[in-house]
Protein backbone atom coordinates (compact mmCIF):
# COMPACT_ATOMS: atom_id res chain seq x y z
CA UNK A 1 0.00 0.00 0.00
CA UNK A 2 1.49 3.13 -1.06
CA UNK A 3 1.82 5.75 1.86
CA UNK A 4 0.71 9.12 2.56
CA UNK A 5 3.52 11.85 2.55
CA UNK A 6 3.68 14.84 4.66
CA UNK A 7 6.75 17.50 3.81
CA UNK A 8 8.01 19.94 5.83
CA UNK A 9 10.92 22.72 5.81
CA UNK A 10 12.28 23.73 9.08
CA UNK A 11 13.88 27.24 9.38
CA UNK A 12 17.55 27.52 11.15
CA UNK A 13 17.41 29.75 14.38
CA UNK A 14 13.34 30.57 14.79
CA UNK A 15 12.84 28.66 17.55
CA UNK A 16 9.01 30.53 17.89
CA UNK A 17 8.15 28.42 14.77
CA UNK A 18 10.06 25.08 15.67
CA UNK A 19 7.26 22.74 16.46
CA UNK A 20 5.31 23.98 13.72
CA UNK A 21 5.71 20.62 11.97
CA UNK A 22 5.33 18.24 14.65
CA UNK A 23 2.14 20.25 15.49
CA UNK A 24 0.57 19.90 11.87
CA UNK A 25 1.89 16.48 11.66
CA UNK A 26 0.16 15.40 15.11
CA UNK A 27 -3.39 17.01 13.91
CA UNK A 28 -3.07 15.52 10.64
CA UNK A 29 -2.46 11.77 12.35
CA UNK A 30 -5.02 12.51 14.77
CA UNK A 31 -7.57 13.14 12.00
CA UNK A 32 -6.64 9.96 10.08
CA UNK A 33 -7.29 8.16 13.82
CA UNK A 34 -3.81 8.03 15.26
CA UNK A 35 -4.47 8.11 18.97
CA UNK A 36 -2.63 7.00 22.26
CA UNK A 37 0.98 6.38 22.85
CA UNK A 38 2.04 6.15 18.95
CA UNK A 39 0.47 9.55 18.27
CA UNK A 40 2.61 11.11 21.40
CA UNK A 41 6.17 9.10 20.48
CA UNK A 42 5.83 10.32 16.84
CA UNK A 43 4.93 13.48 18.25
CA UNK A 44 8.13 14.09 20.48
CA UNK A 45 10.64 11.76 18.48
CA UNK A 46 9.91 14.68 15.85
CA UNK A 47 9.68 17.71 17.79
CA UNK A 48 12.99 17.02 18.88
CA UNK A 49 14.23 16.46 15.88
CA UNK A 50 12.38 19.63 14.53
CA UNK A 51 14.44 21.44 17.81
CA UNK A 52 17.79 20.32 16.37
CA UNK A 53 17.24 21.03 12.76
CA UNK A 54 16.05 24.64 13.81
CA UNK A 55 19.19 24.62 17.09
CA UNK A 56 21.82 22.91 15.41
CA UNK A 57 21.95 22.44 11.44
CA UNK A 58 20.56 26.09 10.13
CA UNK A 59 16.97 24.29 9.10
CA UNK A 60 16.54 21.27 7.30
CA UNK A 61 13.52 18.96 5.59
CA UNK A 62 11.43 16.46 7.42
CA UNK A 63 9.39 13.70 5.26
CA UNK A 64 6.72 11.56 7.15
CA UNK A 65 5.80 8.47 5.15
CA UNK A 66 2.13 7.10 6.83
CA UNK A 67 1.52 3.59 6.61
CA UNK A 68 -1.45 1.75 8.03
CA UNK A 69 1.05 -0.03 10.37
CA UNK A 70 3.70 2.39 11.03
CA UNK A 71 4.83 6.16 10.41
CA UNK A 72 8.35 6.81 8.97
CA UNK A 73 9.98 9.95 9.48
CA UNK A 74 13.13 11.40 7.76
CA UNK A 75 15.14 14.51 8.58
CA UNK A 76 17.52 15.79 6.52
CA UNK A 77 20.14 18.45 6.85
CA UNK A 78 23.25 20.04 5.41
CA UNK A 79 24.13 21.80 8.27
CA UNK A 80 27.57 21.15 10.24
CA UNK A 81 27.33 18.11 11.05
CA UNK A 82 27.77 15.45 14.46
CA UNK A 83 31.64 14.51 14.35
CA UNK A 84 31.15 11.95 17.73
CA UNK A 85 28.06 10.57 17.17
CA UNK A 86 27.99 8.15 20.03
CA UNK A 87 28.86 11.08 22.34
CA UNK A 88 26.26 13.07 21.09
CA UNK A 89 23.55 10.26 21.90
CA UNK A 90 24.33 10.42 25.71
CA UNK A 91 21.89 11.53 27.54
CA UNK A 92 23.14 15.27 28.64
CA UNK A 93 25.93 15.76 26.75
CA UNK A 94 25.38 19.10 24.40
CA UNK A 95 26.74 21.62 22.31
CA UNK A 96 23.90 23.96 22.62
CA UNK A 97 24.88 27.84 23.37
CA UNK A 98 24.15 29.59 26.21
CA UNK A 99 21.04 31.24 24.35
CA UNK A 100 19.84 27.97 23.57
CA UNK A 101 19.90 26.47 27.17
CA UNK A 102 17.86 29.76 28.10
CA UNK A 103 14.96 28.64 26.01
CA UNK A 104 15.05 25.69 27.65
CA UNK A 105 16.58 23.51 25.68
CA UNK A 106 19.86 22.24 25.84
CA UNK A 107 19.49 19.10 28.19
CA UNK A 108 21.57 16.55 26.23
CA UNK A 109 18.31 14.92 25.36
CA UNK A 110 17.70 15.25 22.23
CA UNK A 111 18.80 12.67 20.24
CA UNK A 112 18.70 10.02 23.30
CA UNK A 113 15.17 11.05 23.43
CA UNK A 114 14.19 10.62 19.70
CA UNK A 115 15.81 6.69 20.08
CA UNK A 116 13.74 6.24 23.32
CA UNK A 117 10.26 7.01 21.82
CA UNK A 118 10.82 5.72 18.20
CA UNK A 119 10.57 2.05 17.62
CA UNK A 120 13.61 2.30 14.87
CA UNK A 121 15.96 5.11 14.63
CA UNK A 122 18.64 5.54 12.48
CA UNK A 123 21.27 8.29 11.88
CA UNK A 124 23.93 8.93 9.63
CA UNK A 125 26.05 12.16 9.57
CA UNK A 126 29.07 13.67 7.87
CA UNK A 127 31.16 16.56 9.16
CA UNK A 128 30.25 19.54 7.12
CA UNK A 129 27.46 17.94 4.89
CA UNK A 130 24.99 16.93 7.42
CA UNK A 131 22.76 14.59 9.22
CA UNK A 132 20.22 12.47 8.01
CA UNK A 133 18.03 10.39 10.47
CA UNK A 134 15.25 7.89 9.62
CA UNK A 135 12.93 6.86 12.48
CA UNK A 136 10.24 4.44 12.93
CA UNK A 137 6.80 4.51 14.75
CA UNK A 138 4.57 1.45 14.80
CA UNK A 139 1.19 2.13 15.16
CA UNK B 1 -7.82 13.67 40.81
CA UNK B 2 -9.62 16.07 37.41
CA UNK B 3 -7.53 19.34 36.75
CA UNK B 4 -10.47 21.62 38.31
CA UNK B 5 -9.98 19.53 41.85
CA UNK B 6 -6.26 20.41 41.40
CA UNK B 7 -7.21 23.99 40.61
CA UNK B 8 -9.18 24.26 43.44
CA UNK B 9 -6.58 22.17 45.96
CA UNK B 10 -3.86 24.66 45.47
CA UNK B 11 -6.14 27.88 45.05
CA UNK B 12 -4.82 28.36 41.45
CA UNK B 13 -5.19 31.03 38.56
CA UNK B 14 -6.57 29.98 35.40
CA UNK B 15 -5.12 31.94 32.21
CA UNK B 16 -6.30 28.53 29.73
CA UNK B 17 -8.61 26.14 29.93
CA UNK B 18 -8.70 22.96 28.32
CA UNK B 19 -11.17 19.77 28.24
CA UNK B 20 -13.71 20.29 31.72
CA UNK B 21 -13.38 16.57 33.17
CA UNK B 22 -9.41 16.39 32.15
CA UNK B 23 -7.77 13.69 34.70
CA UNK B 24 -4.46 13.85 35.99
CA UNK B 25 -2.03 10.95 36.34
CA UNK B 26 0.15 12.56 39.07
CA UNK B 27 2.77 15.15 38.70
CA UNK B 28 5.86 15.95 37.30
CA UNK B 29 8.39 19.70 37.91
CA UNK B 30 11.49 20.43 35.71
CA UNK B 31 12.20 23.16 33.48
CA UNK B 32 14.23 21.87 30.89
CA UNK B 33 12.18 20.89 28.05
CA UNK B 34 13.65 17.61 26.36
CA UNK B 35 14.17 16.67 30.39
CA UNK B 36 10.30 16.86 30.39
CA UNK B 37 9.59 15.12 27.39
CA UNK B 38 12.08 12.47 28.20
CA UNK B 39 10.73 11.52 31.71
CA UNK B 40 7.51 13.23 31.73
CA UNK B 41 4.75 11.37 31.15
CA UNK B 42 0.94 11.51 29.63
CA UNK B 43 -1.86 13.07 31.76
CA UNK B 44 0.82 14.56 34.45
CA UNK B 45 0.35 18.12 36.17
CA UNK B 46 3.59 19.94 34.87
CA UNK B 47 5.28 22.48 37.54
CA UNK B 48 7.31 24.95 36.19
CA UNK B 49 8.73 28.69 35.55
CA UNK B 50 8.83 28.11 31.78
CA UNK B 51 5.99 29.98 29.94
CA UNK B 52 7.77 30.13 26.42
CA UNK B 53 6.48 29.00 23.41
CA UNK B 54 8.33 26.28 23.15
CA UNK B 55 7.40 24.64 26.76
CA UNK B 56 3.32 25.16 25.42
CA UNK B 57 4.58 23.09 22.33
CA UNK B 58 6.05 19.95 24.93
CA UNK B 59 2.80 20.71 27.05
CA UNK B 60 1.04 19.62 23.72
CA UNK B 61 2.56 16.91 21.45
CA UNK B 62 3.22 15.30 25.29
CA UNK B 63 -0.23 15.25 26.13
CA UNK B 64 0.48 17.16 29.72
CA UNK B 65 -2.53 17.20 32.06
CA UNK B 66 -1.91 20.66 32.67
CA UNK B 67 0.88 23.18 33.30
CA UNK B 68 1.04 25.14 36.81
CA UNK B 69 3.33 28.16 36.32
CA UNK B 70 4.97 28.73 39.88
CA UNK B 71 6.26 31.53 41.70
CA UNK B 72 4.52 34.46 39.79
CA UNK B 73 6.19 33.20 36.33
CA UNK B 74 4.35 34.20 33.47
CA UNK B 75 3.40 33.28 30.56
CA UNK B 76 4.72 34.76 27.06
CA UNK B 77 1.72 35.90 25.06
CA UNK B 78 2.10 34.36 21.42
CA UNK B 79 2.82 31.03 24.48
CA UNK B 80 -0.77 31.70 25.48
CA UNK B 81 -2.14 31.85 22.36
CA UNK B 82 -1.17 28.77 21.36
CA UNK B 83 -1.79 27.42 24.96
CA UNK B 84 -5.79 28.51 24.49
CA UNK B 85 -5.80 27.17 20.72
CA UNK B 86 -4.74 23.83 21.71
CA UNK B 87 -7.09 23.77 24.49
CA UNK B 88 -4.38 23.13 27.15
CA UNK B 89 -4.63 24.12 30.55
CA UNK B 90 -2.46 26.44 32.20
CA UNK B 91 -2.95 27.86 35.83
CA UNK B 92 -0.65 30.37 37.85
CA UNK B 93 0.79 30.82 41.51
CA UNK B 94 2.57 32.77 43.52
CA UNK B 95 3.46 29.54 45.31
CA UNK B 96 7.29 28.41 44.50
CA UNK B 97 7.32 24.73 42.66
CA UNK B 98 8.69 23.30 46.24
CA UNK B 99 5.64 24.32 47.69
CA UNK B 100 2.76 23.49 45.34
CA UNK B 101 4.33 20.01 44.15
CA UNK B 102 4.63 19.38 47.83
CA UNK B 103 0.65 19.97 48.50
CA UNK B 104 -0.20 17.94 45.33
CA UNK B 105 1.80 14.73 46.28
CA UNK B 106 0.61 15.80 49.61
CA UNK B 107 -2.79 14.90 48.18
CA UNK B 108 -2.46 12.22 46.05
CA UNK B 109 -0.16 10.24 47.76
Amino acid sequence: MEAIKFSYTVPGDDFTRAGDASTDLKSKLKKMGVTGAPLRNISISLYEGEINLAIHAGGGEITALVYPEKVELYLDDNGPGIADISLALQEGYSSATEEIRSLGFGAGMGLPNMKKYADEFHIESEVGKGTHIKMVVNL
Amino acid sequence: MTVKQLQELLNLRCISEGSEDRQLEGGFCGDLLSWVMGYGQYGQAWFTIMGNINAVAVAALHDIGCMVLCQNSTMQPNALEKAKEEGIWVFTTDMPVFEACGKYYEAIK
